[in-house]
């Protein structure tokens, strides 16, 4: 990605710390797990909801329905992009009739793609309810959503970027914040 | 990867791009399968199916993917039309584009009636078989089917067996198998079997029995049946004994071979029932998979402006 690194959010540590807080913090207000459900937001959405799962497994005992969202079909700037986005399999592999679901992603900011995984979310069937979970809120919403369970608020500037790095897809773990020469 | 406005064959596409198309097919299979079969990727657009050829399953299959992905399809029924008045196609299909349509998919018994089109209208332009020429989607969602079951076609032996010379089914699986690297044999009567076909790097034969061993897929043309009128072959029987399949003729391929059919079937003529309604036949799912291809094709065509004839 173009842009200057201005500053390292969070390193591994940070980003540990963060994902068990939110472990925590799902169980104790769904009381429990069960019913619960999680569903990554492709693409490092998966990831942490893995790491989501593998948590509470450890602090509960019970290993917690995982699917994956790709939310490529419900975006609402498809009419305004040149080139189609490529789409990618949504593997959600258990009913949501009735569960609560928790929707993971790894950053929120304009609230667009949180809008579209739950219209997506909603066209597999009927959840009692869906709670969101991101790593980073970085504001700028332009739609009213907002966060269950927030990792980190870091409030942002238009130029800014935030760049989340996990293991499985980049190699390592750590959240950067990064300057562009232009708004985006 | 290039982004077109119209798909008129596979003779144009290059290998990865007709592997994009078949990824993006994948997806939306599985939304085809789902209970709510509605997306709002294309709310809003509209695409027009116009058919100058009778054709059930084609024209319903794009109508069925243009509503799963939440455009609204128009079909033009051209017995209905101004075509009957004696309007030309090209004053038809502005006519069309006038009403602010943005795809139109078109069947056409002269070759190169899409091409003409998508090179006068800006409108996108889908080729659902034009003449002897091209029938792409036909030949993605075949390929699609064998790939879903067979994995990567590389090296993969298959036999496409009938009237090659009238088939857009044929060369469209022609010139899309031997991109993907599978090994083609065409197979038919002298008198329905074009040599010039050799110059694509395809196999000719007029001996199925002796092309079977070692086949992993054998695809049935449909045999027209007005054919025989012309005397290209002498008998339904003659050609069933020689082109037919059946269960106990494909033991021979020493393997569980797929079986492909375009439809609709000729049943006891070029395949026998015991074989298209058994574990090998793929015809029903090669329909699911034509819905699931053709969402792929719209989706991605949806986004082109760049006007490159294939």
């Amino acid at each position: 990605m173009e842009g200057t690194v201005k500053s390292k959010i969070m390193d591994e540590d940070a980003l540990r710390r963060a994902l068990t807080r939110i472990a925590h913090e799902i169980v104790e207000k769904n009381k429990g797990t069960e019913n619960v459900v999680l569903i990554g937001i492709r693409r490092r959405g998966v990831p942490l909801a893995e790491r989501l799962r593998h948590q509470i497994a450890e602090f509960e005992g019970t290993s917690l329905p995982l699917g994956i969202l790709d939310i490529t079909l419900y975006r609402d700037d498809l009419s305004t992009i040149d080139v189609q986005p490529v789409v990618h399999e949504t593997d959600v592999p258990f009913s949501v009739q009735g569960k609560n679901v928790v929707l993971v992603d790894d950053v929120l900011f304009t609230g667009r793609t949180a809008r579209a995984a739950l219209d997506a979310t909603m066209d597999l069937g009927r959840p009692k309810r869906i709670q969101l979970a991101v790593l980073v809120d970085r504001g700028h919403r332009e739609l009213p959503i907002r966060a269950d369970y927030v990792g980190k608020n870091v409030p942002t500037s238009r130029r800014e970027i935030i760049s989340v790095c996990v293991k499985e897809v980049d190699g390592e773990d750590e959240v950067l914040l990064l300057e562009m020469p232009h708004e985006i | 990867m290039r982004m077109f406005k119209d798909l008129l064959g596979l003779e144009g596409l290059s290998p990865d791009e007709i592997r994009h198309i078949l990824q993006t097919a994948k997806p939306m299979k599985d939304v085809l399968l789902r209970p709510v079969k509605k997306l709002p990727t294309l709310r809003g657009k509209a695409v027009y199916t116009l058919f100058y050829e009778a054709s059930t399953r084609t024209k319903t299959s794009f109508e069925m993917a243009a509503k799963v992905l939440g455009a609204d399809a128009v079909n033009i029924g051209v017995s209905q039309s101004s075509v009957n008045k004696g309007e030309s196609l090209l004053d038809t299909a502005k006519t069309l584009q006038a009403m602010q349509t943005d795809l139109i998919i078109i069947r056409h018994s002269s070759s190169g009636a899409a091409g003409f089109l998508a090179r006068h209208l800006e409108a996108g332009v889908i080729n659902a078989g034009d003449g002897q020429h091209e029938h792409p989607t036909q030949a993605l969602l075949d390929i699609f089917t064998m790939r879903e079951k067979l994995g990567d076609l590389n090296g993969k032996k298959v036999i496409i067996v009938g009237d090659v010379l009238h088939s857009r089914v044929a060369r469209s699986n022609v010139w899309g198998l031997t991109k993907l690297g599978a090994e083609v044999v065409l197979v038919g009567p002298p008198t329905l079997l074009p040599p010039e076909m050799s110059a694509l790097g395809v196999k000719l034969s007029y001996d199925l029995d002796r092309e079977l061993p070692g086949a992993d897929v054998v695809m049935a043309l449909r045999l027209q049946l007005e054919r025989q009128q012309a005397g290209l072959f002498p008998s339904l029987r003659e050609y069933s004994r020689s082109y037919g399949l059946d269960r106990a003729r494909l033991r021979a391929t020493g393997k569980d071979t797929l079986i492909l059919h375009p439809g609709p079937m000729n049943r006891g003529v070029e395949i026998a029932s015991d074989l298209a309604d058994g574990p090998q036949g793929m015809v029903e799912e090669q329909v699911t998979n034509g819905v699931a291809v053709r969402m792929a094709v719209i989706y991605l065509l949806m986004g082109g402006t760049t006007n490159v004839v294939a």
